[in-house]
């Protein structure tokens, strides 16, 4: 159980700081295929804002709420991921092969970038729930469960 | 080929890896890890791994010092403290032995940025030629990871799945 952090300092910097490591997280997620970065870094930069939020506000701040719902999108990146390959298959094509994605009207190597964008997310996704949830399950049990029991 | 930049990044590593090892306090230990991790990340970017200087920075210098020291919150003050038992005879055999091995195995690597080594023979040529081409990726190692390799992806997103679950299963525990 995290209590809200007691300095004036912390909580003006993490009320500013929180959104610009979140645009940034989705910069490197979104650009990752013109520049460093990509998926995994992207959803840990995330994950790690929204553990942030749950470090300076405390588990029951409405800020941590968005991290406490996050919770229940565990395994959303993987289906994401093997939903995408899945997709692929559709049309006799081979798995996570993205040139087989049967979208009409994309030539082949947009195809194959698209899949790579639409990987990436699911990625992020896994990456970030799952640093969340590691945190929430070393410092909050009760929180957890009212959060699992509605 | 060695620059002063890099001898002076080296031994920070040196002094922090040391230091992790050495200091008497958990939370110290902790602490010097993230520098560790930083100083690291910053050979990765001098070496030109953009992206490996990323993860090392991010998953390393601040994921992880975070995950420890919740780790370390968790436990009892007593267990923070650290005593230890100098190091077996074994140990200080064996350790600088392995370290010569090293360092005689090391000189047979080929030099950085060698267009003739193995790995730049094999298959990355192909990579680089085709990955804007038939992918659209100018980032070549976006385009390996999540196309050419994305089968090795898929798994290793599984993996951190796997270790999430398993966190919540170990840790989530109530009477």
């Amino acid at each position: 159980m995290i209590r809200p952090h007691d300095s004036i300092i912390v909580q003006t910097l993490g009320r500013f700081i929180i959104p610009i490591v979140q645009i940034f997280g989705l910069y490197v997620l979104f650009f990752g295929q013109y520049g460093p970065g990509g998926g995994f870094v992207g959803g840990v930069i995330l994950g790690t804002g929204m553990i942030l939020s749950v470090l300076i506000f405390g588990h029951d701040a409405s800020r941590s709420q968005y991290a406490r719902n996050v919770l229940h999108g565990d395994g959303v990146g993987m289906l994401i991921y093997a939903g995408v390959g899945g997709l692929c298959m559709i049309g006799g094509g081979e798995f996570l092969n993205y040139a087989d994605l049967e979208i009409p009207g994309l030539e082949t190597a947009s195809r194959r970038s698209l899949g790579i964008i639409l990987t990436q997310i699911g990625v992020a996704l896994d990456v970030a729930v799952t640093a969340v949830s590691i945190v929430f399950s070393l410092s909050a049990e009760e929180i957890i469960e009212d959060s699992i029991n509605g | 080929m060695i620059f002063s930049y890099e001898i002076l990044l080296l031994l920070l590593l040196l002094v922090t890896a040391a230091g992790a090892v050495l200091v008497k306090d958990l939370m110290s230990a902790v602490l010097l890890l993230g520098s560790y991790s930083f100083f690291l990340s910053l050979v990765w970017a001098w070496l030109g791994a953009v992206d490996v200087a990323f993860v090392e920075a991010v998953v390393g210098a601040g994921l992880g010092t975070v995950l420890f020291l919740l780790t370390l919150f968790r436990t009892a003050p007593k267990d923070t403290r650290l005593r230890r038992p100098p190091p077996s005879l074994v140990t200080l055999i064996v350790f600088p032995l392995l370290g010569a091995l090293l360092l005689y195995a090391a000189s047979d690597l080929p030099g950085f940025g060698d267009p003739n080594s193995p790995a730049s023979v094999h298959i990355s040529p192909t990579y680089l030629e085709q990955s804007y081409e038939k992918t659209h990726t100018p980032n070549v190692v976006t385009s390996v990871l999540m196309d050419f390799r994305s089968l090795d992806t898929m798994v290793e997103t599984v993996v951190i799945f796997a270790s999430g679950i398993a966190c919540a299963l170990l840790l989530r525990r109530h009477e």
